[in-house]
Order: C-alpha cells, then structure tokens, then sequence
C-alpha cells in the first residue's frame, strides 16, 4: 500500500527526519512509536502532503507520490488526522463533516456522512453544534470523521489518544478497530506506545529523526529497550499491564 | 439657526457619512478577503479602485461603450489585472514569509500607479453620473441620485460576497482557508487557488467602489494610497477577517469623519482614519467586532 524508502525532510533549513524507511501492507495497521520530538508528526506530515520532503521516495499503491502537494493526495485515498485534530472551530460539525467530503466534489456523500453517524453517533446528536465547543474526545471523534468523509485507503492518524480520558480513548480504539475490520490502511502515530502495539500489526520506533528499531508488535512490546524507554518498564521485570 | 435646521443639517452630514462608508466598506471587504486566505495585508487594495474608475473613464470616453457596459468592462479588467499580478508576483512567494508578500504588494501598489499614469495620463476623469436628474430632497436634506447607486451597488455587493460565502462550496472553502489553511488542504482545498480567487473578489470589489464614485469624485492615478488607507483603517477597526466587520467599520468610519467635519472641521476629515486606525491598534488590535485572535482547535 505504502513505501517510504530513504525520506529526508524538515522545515526549512532544520532537517529532522534522516533516511527513513518504512511500509504499510494493504489492510495492516502499521504504528509508530517515540519520545517527544522524535519526528513522528513530521513524518505524518510529510506523507499527508503537507511537507514536501527534501530527498527519498513514497510510493502509494505502486505509484510514484513524492512531493504529491495534501490537496492531491486525499484525492488518492490518503487522508490525514492531524496532530491538534486542526478542526474547523468556528464552524459547525456538520460543515466540518461536509469539508471532509469536499475532494470528492459534488458526489452524494449521503452514505458517508451516515456511516460516520453510525461510528460516532454523537457527531449526529450535535451536527448544528460549532466544531470548537464539543468536548475533546468528540473533537477527535469528528477529525477521525472528517477524514473518513473522503473515502480513504489509508488512514495517517497522529496521536488519537491525546488527553483523552482512558474510556474515550478505548471507545475512539474501537472505532479504529472496527474500520480496520472493514478493509481501511492505518498508520499510527502515538506517543502512549502501550496502546499502539496493542493495537498494531507492526510498529516503527523512531528516534531523533530516524527510525532506530521496527518489527512485530508483540516483539517490540517485549523488546527490552522499547520497555525501558517507551513503557516505562525495567529491564527483566514484567510490567506489562 | 433653528434646531429643526441643526438637525437637517446633521442628517445631510449623515447621508454624506453613509456614501462614504459603503465606499469603505467595500475597499475594506477587499483587504479582508485577501486577509483571510493570506494572512497578509494587500497593499494594492487601493490601487484596484483606482482602476476601476480609471478603466471605466477610458472605455466610456475612448471606446465610447455605452456607461453599464465600460462599468462591467472595468470590473472584469481590473480583476484580471489582480489575478495576473497575483498569479506573477504573490503566488511564487504564498507558505513563505508573510512579511515578503506584504512587500510584494507594496511594489504592486507603486507599480499599478505609474502603469496607470503612463496608460491613462495624470488628470482627473470624470464619469457621468449613473442617472440623471437632481437631488431627491429628504425634508431639508438633499440625496444626489448617484449617492443611491452607491448604496444600491453597494449592498447588492455585498449581499452577493455573503451568498458566496454561505451559499456556496467555494465560499464554505474560503471560509475554512480562514480558520486554518493546513486543514483546509488536508479535506482537498486548493489554498493556493483561493488566493488567487481572493485577489479577483478583492479587485472587484475594489473596482465597483471606484467607479461608481466617479461621477461624484472624479478620479486619477494616484487616488488609490488614500483610498488603501482608509480602507485597511474601516477593516482593522471592524476587526480584520471578518467580512462583516469589514462592512460595519467601513459604515463607522464614514460617519465618524462626517461627524469631525460637522463638529469640529473639515481639516481633519482625512486624519481620521489615521487615528483611528493608531488608536484601534493600540487600543483594541482584534477590532470592534472581533474576538482576540483564536488559537488553533
Ligand atoms: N513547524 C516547525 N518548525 C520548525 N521545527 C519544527 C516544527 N515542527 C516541529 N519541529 C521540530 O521537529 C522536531 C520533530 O518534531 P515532531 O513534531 O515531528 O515530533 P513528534 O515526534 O511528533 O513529537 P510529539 O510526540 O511531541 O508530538 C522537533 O525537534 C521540533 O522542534
Ligand atoms: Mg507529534
């Protein structure tokens, strides 16, 4: 589905990511994992279109997408949940959910905006609601929503889970599940490693801009140095919750 | 003088105020729109006014097209006008520094004056006036009839801008550019394109002020710095991105000079918008209407 190979991108003159590789399978649910500033939003942003990377190739689905500008890229079955979720605040829920369909351009999305309804049916309870006043977990709700609104492949979703309360987190997680189940591409990014590899096939462990450690999920969750740094664990004790 | 006499005199300098301001207010829209898909403040604002008036004074004159047509003509030039020196000089420059595009649109402004001075001379045009007739007396008030085009185009004008922006895909594009550009291009927006749009409404905007004042002005190439000025003043004092607010400053800041002028006097009528501009920036930068600037959802 996915094929990142020797990607090279920053802003301006600050390089961060250095040389980094990685594939998601047709249907896999691939994360990545790491500290803060580690690059992982830039990594995202990078294959959402945002940032044009400065050497390495993306290619989706076989095709050559380098550089391909965010814009062109929903148009191609990426979409990306941004970090902060970026929402169309002053805007009501419905509009939002009507933005996210806007590649598609006057297509029906009747079907979509129901099933979105199905995942998260608060989104219909408060559709005439401004985007900035729902609470945060149903901000994520409606940035998950919104991306779906496109009809995507591949999901690029940047820390879903943050400061989210545990119960909304496990609601949100299901959801992911459920789409999973349906056939949709995940690339995850999340700095709470814990839930990612369980939620992941694979993951990625980046540090510093480069990816220093990649495999199974369950390999990586029983990697001591992933749980030493990652999972707040020690070295041989079993800490895992 | 009687108080019945004050108090028709007050209403002349009302009617005065209020064809200015719906002249301001449509200058301001223009920097408002631009504002909002740029974060830049597009100091050719003015210059698309005088271009309006200018255009319509040289196609009615040298083409001799009938007024309604050198009207459209000059609309539809001036915006082109705005989208090839946004197309040329700003879109190279948009994601980049915002101060450098301000620049861009300073040189712009100089540029499109001297252009027009070598195309269309340094006197004053004068258009004739939309309809004739004289002044329609409201009690011991007198409204020139080419006032009523200005309020009339005026408000069709913007009664237009806001089905674009509520009725429409493009203007539901436009607004989310606004809020947050980044997300914009994620749901598919072409941000770039918008810009482009942007400077084409502005310039409409802009050209149907000029030339509808005309007959009652005249106009000259270099009409367009104090126009700019007082324009970015009715925008910032409304509170700058908000097209509403656009309006409501450029109405506020028409019968505020008119109030100068009937209570203090006529040298200080184009101060104004200078103090007023210094003092909304000191005093209140997000403007009458606005919020303090909203942080990222
Ligand atoms: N807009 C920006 N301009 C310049 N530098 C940036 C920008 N955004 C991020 N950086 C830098 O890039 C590096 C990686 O940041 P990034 O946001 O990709 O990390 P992250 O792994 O997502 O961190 P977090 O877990 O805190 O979200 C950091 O050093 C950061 O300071
Ligand atoms: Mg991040």
């Amino acid at each position: 589905m996915l094929e990142v190979a020797g990607l090279c991108a920053g802003y301006g003159h600050v390089r961060v990511l250095e040389d980094v590789s990685l594939s998601v399978g047709e249907g896999e649910c691939v994360t990545v994992i790491g500290a803060n500033g580690s690059g992982k939003s830039t990594l995202l942003k990078t294959l959402g279109g945002l940032l044009r990377p400065s050497a390495g190739r993306v290619a989706l689905e076989g095709a050559d997408v380098t550089g391909t500008p965010a814009e062109k890229l929903v148009r191609r079955g990426v979409a990306l949940v941004p970090e902060g979720r970026r929402l169309f605040g002053p805007m009501s829920v419905a509009e939002n959910l009507a933005l996210g369909a806007y590649s598609r351009g006057k297509a029906s999305t009747a079907e979509d905006l129901e099933r979105v309804h199905t995942l998260f049916p608060v989104l219909a309870e408060r559709a005439s609601q401004p985007a900035a006043t729902l609470s945060g977990g149903e901000q994520q709700m409606l940035a998950i929503g919104r991306a779906l609104m496109s009809r995507p492949r591949l999901l690029l979703l940047d820390e879903p889970s943050l400061g989210l309360a545990p119960k909304v987190i496990a609601s949100i997680f299901a959801v992911l599940e459920e789409l999973r189940a349906a056939g949709l591409t995940i690339l995850l990014v999340e700095q709470d490693a814990r839930l990612a590899l369980r939620h992941a096939d694979r993951g990625y462990v980046m540090r510093t801009g480069r990816v220093v450690l990649s495999g199974r999920a369950a390999e990586l969750a029983a990697n001591d140095d992933v749980r030493l740094i990652y999972l707040g664990g020690g070295y041989g004790r079993d800490t895992a919750g | 003088m009687g108080s019945r006499e004050v108090s028709w005199e007050l209403l002349q300098f009302g009617v005065a105020g209020l064809k200015n301001g719906a002249i301001y207010a449509l200058v301001a829209l223009g920097f408002t729109i631009v504002y909002a898909s740029t974060n830049v403040i597009n100091f050719a604002q003015g210059e698309f006014y005088m271009l309006g008036g200018m255009f319509a004074t040289f196609v009615f004159a040298h083409l001799g097209l009938p007024l309604g047509l050198a009207a459209v003509a000059a609309v539809v030039a001036t915006a082109a006008t705005a989208v090839v020196f946004e197309l040329l000089a700003v879109r190279p420059r948009v994601g980049g520094d915002p101060m450098t595009i301000i620049i861009v649109t300073v040189g712009g402004s100089v540029l499109l004056r001297s252009l027009a001075r070598h195309a269309f001379g340094s006197d004053e045009l004068a258009l004739p006036a939309f309809s004739q007739g004289g002044s329609i007396m409201v009690g011991g008030a007198a409204i020139d009839r080419q006032t009523l085009w200005v309020w009339g185009i005026a408000a069709l004008a913007v009664a237009a801008l806001w089905v674009l922006y509520t009725r429409t895909r493009l203007g539901r594009a436009m607004r989310a550019t606004a809020v947050d550009g980044e997300a914009a291009r994620l749901v598919g927006i072409d941000t770039r394109l918008l810009v482009t749009v942007s400077f084409g409404l502005a310039a409409v905007l802009g050209a149907v002020a000029g030339l509808v004042v005309t007959p009652l002005t005249q106009t000259a190439y270099d009409v367009g710095a104090a126009i700019g000025l007082k324009g970015f003043a009715a925008a910032i004092l409304g509170g700058l991105g908000n097209p509403v607010a656009a309006v409501v400053g450029g109405i506020v800041l028409g019968l505020l000079e008119s109030l100068s002028v009937a209570f203090i006097s006529s040298t200080y009528k184009d101060a104004i918008a200078l103090a007023v501009l210094l003092l909304v920036l000191f005093l209140r930068p997000s403007g009458l209407l606005g919020r303090t600037r909203r942080e990222k959802v």
